[in-house]
């Protein structure tokens, strides 16, 4: 339960909330997403669903399909303008390309967690939202999405939830810490 | 393209089809052991409609594996489309599934019991339509909450009660007609309550 939250996130900024377990994290950012109903206050989240760009726990890939089929549907539900050069650009990027026929069952944790992070950057979101984005990441994973958020700063608007604020701490705009 | 999508994804993991085939056929052997020889055309044509009955509701059991079990059912809401549009790309190919197990189904009735006529093969695809739309609105209900194994169940069989309803008629009545009228309006009401009504269903 979320009790006496205010904040705001203005366009470019870049918001890190914390906090322990239960404290409200994930409800916070799905309410963001518009994937869970505040019961209560309000909530004002400007750009549209198309342009939101969401990683939860879960990578919210297919298992049965390849990363370039995952991609490739998404890209469609988005109506990506110049799907198949994006996709492709987004594989390079974060190391898939080489795996990029793969059915996603195949991948390893930190892959699918590379493969869930093309995802939700595919339509180019001006709001991206990221829970525990470094969960399953290897080192060389991690430094790569560190360099794509700083990246971003400016750019998108960034809500980042995290149990390792100090990481993402210097290039952050603001902190959110919840009870 | 959704639909389009869970046809693919059957085709590699082929864990629905034939265990809906296996279903309806074990079902036809055991009631060709079970019923007693010369029994009436009208048990055996109930018995048609159990089959296809619960067959159905072991393909719409799964309609929504895949999103239940990795979290999917977030990225289709999230996507920019219609949400019913998800209803509807699961209707389809729940469609498909029924309508394919009862290819291999009907021609066994016909094998085990007796031929069937074309009001009976009009009555099932209408059913078949009717079935989908309400029981993907109904798996989707299911598959956000807890006991979904014995959720499903119990939504749907009562509500395909007029389905089974129109469908024997079809199937027995000498006029089909009104049962195949019948039957059509039942879909024609549910889809557009499902339709109306999917988007709150996904929403938490």
């Amino acid at each position: 339960m979320l009790e006496g939250l205010t904040f705001d996130l203005e366009r470019g900024g870049f918001l890190v909330v914390t906090g322990p377990n239960g404290a409200g994290k994930t409800t916070l950012l799905r309410m963001c997403a518009g994937l869970a109903i505040p019961t209560g206050g309000t909530l004002e989240v400007e750009p549209h669903r198309s342009l939101i760009g969401f990683l939860g726990h879960e990578p919210l890939v297919y298992l049965e399909l390849t990363a370039l089929e995952n991609l490739d549907l998404y890209g469609r539900l988005y109506r990506v303008p110049e799907r198949r050069e994006r996709i492709g650009m987004l594989l390079e990027r974060f190391g898939l390309w080489e795996s990029r026929r793969e059915r996603a069952s195949a991948l390893s944790r930190g892959q699918l967690q590379r493969l869930a992070l093309c995802r939700a950057l595919l339509h180019k979101p001006e709001l991206l939202i990221l829970d525990e984005p470094f969960s399953g990441l290897d080192s060389d994973g991690a430094a790569l999405l560190d360099r794509e958020l700083a990246g971003m700063r400016g750019q998108r608007t960034l809500l980042v939830a995290t149990h390792d604020p100090e990481r993402i701490a210097p290039i952050a705009s603001g902190r959110l810490a919840l009870a | 393209m959704l639909a389009r999508k869970d046809l693919r994804l059957e085709l590699r993991a082929r864990d629905t089809l034939p265990a809906m085939l296996l279903f309806v056929l074990a079902i036809f052997a055991v009631f060709h052991f079970a019923l007693p020889s010369g029994s009436s055309r009208l048990a055996e044509l109930g018995l048609l409609w159990v089959a296809i009955v619960f067959t159905a509701l072991l393909g719409l059991g799964r309609a929504f594996v895949a999103e239940r079990e990795q979290g999917l059912l977030d990225a289709l809401v999230l996507a920019p489309c219609d949400r019913s549009a998800i209803w509807l790309a699961k209707g389809i190919a729940t469609f498909a599934f029924l309508a394919a197990a009862e290819l291999v189904a009907l021609p066994a009735f016909a094998l085990f019991f007796r031929p069937i006529g074309w009001a009976t093969i009009a009555g099932v695809l209408l059913a078949d339509l009717g079935i989908c739309a309400v029981g993907t609105l109904l798996s989707a209900m299911a598959a956000a909450g807890r006991a979904r194994e014995l959720l499903m169940p119990l939504l749907f069989l009562p509500l395909a009660l007029p389905i089974v309803i129109g469908g024997v008629g079809a199937s027995v009545a000498h006029g089909s007609g009104k049962y195949l009228a019948f039957l059509a309006l039942y879909d024609a009401i549910f889809a557009l309550l499902a339709w109306a009504s999917f988007e709150y269903v996904v929403t938490e």
